[in-house]
């Protein structure tokens, strides 16, 4: 048996950002397993720009932004193994991994941090009606054939779904000489960043079609068409609205789902909404010495948060293996996610283990236009901000003060919600 | 005088903006909520740009393309132009992020270098 403070699953951005910060919070003995041949994760392939802004304060590429993180975590001088995956960990934090040089091991930890990613929603989830032909990708597939392989998928594509990587593969698809039809989302409004919108479709002329998916996918072999109908305020086509797109491809972007098998079998509890763990204020989930960060926790829009997220992970993985955690005189206060917020992480805060401010993370379930975020600490508001506008596509922040926390006698719920006014 | 319609990309909101150009005259921006709409649309109408980013082939290296992009932002009808710059080359591992692989790409001024590095293959890998 291998033996190490922290284990990380995982060697993309949050694996990466989390191991150098438990470094950095004096942690010696970290080990980072990847099951791909190199760390950086999802980011190798988007190659794209538009990465960084917020922690480098300048554009990179994906490849460019984990350069910088896999160049901190070697001169940091900490332990990984590639090409390896975990199969299993246990209640007593016993990881079991294999890889081709070192068959089966097992890895003892007096931490874990899952950082396993998401992955793409597939066309199995979706229900789509029709053959099964050739020429069906999730755009994630397409993006690594078309940018780490070299090939291009096809010549003639429709998407279905708006996420930020089917416009991001609407543009690349269309510079490799292909030509993307049409991308049809479900919604009435884009999961995209509108940036991407502009600059992926409007920029090269590619029409997005609200209300519309594909009913059909037409051809045995090879995809030879599909057909896209609009769709009612229930989601449901409408007859006699179908419209047939001749093509060879179809690229599905219809959301991504964090990877929690593992985190499954050790029975940690879950939150439905997010499909990931539910964590505290130290991103600790119900197994002890356990914790999570990043798009397998709940997924991001940008990999700038999910580094600052991990980076916060990191820490109180290391301060939990040195035993310096906070005081739990306070106990955990649940955080309650209402009226329009579908979630919020962490989901629950202990007084006295916060930092001075902690960001609470959230998303909402619908477009709403001038509303206020209201935080709540038991039945006093402490927080009333005016948005103009909040949609399902972007995360929201708000951040907690641990003074007026500490203010509140018998503080028992705090509370995010949406108000009129 | 000329009207163009964009959607700004400063936030969620998208607002709808319209632009009204005259010769000689600062351009007239409406459909905006904040400032940010009327810079972008400002620019946009000027001199509008983008990054480019793709990938090359590469000979000998762990993998068999590599990704680039523009130094920095082209002029955005030079899009397919640098593209086709790109049609076919070539390059040899090793490479290095910065690299540059095509110099003055189209004649925009601006070099396109590589955003990965690739190493020479190696086969005990």
């Amino acid at each position: 048996m291998q033996n190490y403070d922290i284990v990380i699953v995982g060697g993309g951005p949050a694996g990466l950002a989390a191991a150098i910060a438990a470094k950095e919070h004096g942690v010696e003995s970290i080990l980072v397993l990847e099951r791909d041949q190199e760390l950086g994760g999802i980011l190798n392939q988007c190659i794209h720009n538009g990465f960084g802004l917020h922690t480098f304060e300048e554009e990179l590429t994906g490849p460019e932004y984990a350069a910088r993180f896999i160049e901190r975590l070697l001169e940091a001088g900490i332990s990984y193994k590639l090409n390896t995956m975990v199969l299993e960990i246990s209640a007593q934090k016993v990881v079991t991994a294999m890889n081709r040089t070192e068959g089966i091991m097992q890895i003892s930890a007096q931490a874990v941090i899952l950082a396993m990613g998401c992955r793409e929603r597939s066309r199995g989830a979706l229900n789509i009606p029709g053959f099964r032909p050739a020429g069906i990708y999730s755009a994630g597939t397409a993006q690594r054939l078309v940018n780490m392989e070299g090939y291009l998928p096809g010549r003639r594509a429709v998407i279905l779904g708006s996420g930020d990587i089917g416009l991001i593969m609407a543009r690349r698809m269309t510079l490799e000489g292909a030509k993307v039809q049409v991308v049809a989302e479900l919604l009435p409004y884009s999961g995209g960043l509108k940036r991407n919108i502009v600059q992926c479709l409007d920029d090269f002329g590619i029409p997005l079609k609200l209300s519309h998916t594909v009913v059909n996918i037409h051809g045995r072999k090879r995809v030879e068409g599909v057909t896209i109908a609009r769709v009612d305020d229930n989601r449901k086509p409408v007859p006699g609205t179908e419209e047939y797109y001749e093509c060879d491809t179809l690229l599905l972007s219809c959301g991504l789902i964090p990877e929690n098998e593992l985190s499954k079998g050790l029975g940690i509890e879950m939150n439905p909404v997010t499909s990931g763990p539910k964590v505290n204020e130290s991103f600790q989930t119900s197994a002890e010495g356990v914790f999570a960060c990043g798009n397998v926790l709940h997924v991001h829009d940008l990999v700038d948060f999910v580094s600052r997220e991990a980076q916060a992970a990191g820490k109180y993985a290391a301060l939990y293996v040195k035993n310096q955690a906070g005081h739990e005189e306070f106990g955990d206060i649940p955080v309650a996610a209402e009226q329009g917020v579908r979630y919020t992480v962490p989901n629950t805060v202990n007084p006295g283990r916060m930092e001075e401010a902690l960001t609470l993370r959230f998303r909402v379930g619908d477009v709403y236009k001038n509303c206020y975020v209201a935080v709540y600490l038991n039945d006093q508001r402490i927080c009333h901000r005016k948005k103009q506008v909040l949609a399902p596509g972007e995360m929201e922040e708000v951040v907690l003060k641990k003074e007026e926390l500490h203010a509140v006698a018998d503080l028992t719920q705090i509370t995010v919600k949406l108000e009129e006014d | 005088m000329e009207t163009r319609e964009l959607i700004c990309i400063g936030c969620p909101l998208g607002c709808p903006l319209k632009v009204k150009t005259e010769q000689g005259q600062a351009p007239e921006v409406t459909g905006n909520t904040c400032r940010r709409g009327e810079v972008y649309a400002r620019k946009e109408v000027a001199n509008p740009t983008r990054i480019v980013t793709s990938s090359v082939s590469v000979e000998g290296g762990r993998q068999k393309v590599v990704s680039v992009k523009t130094r920095e932002d082209i002029p955005k009808e030079k899009i397919f132009a640098v593209i086709e710059a790109l049609k076919g080359v070539k390059v040899q591992a090793p490479i290095q992020i910065g690299d540059v692989i095509v110099s003055n790409a189209a004649d925009t001024g601006v070099d396109v270098v590589a955003t990965r590095k690739c190493p020479v293959l190696n086969d005990l890998l």
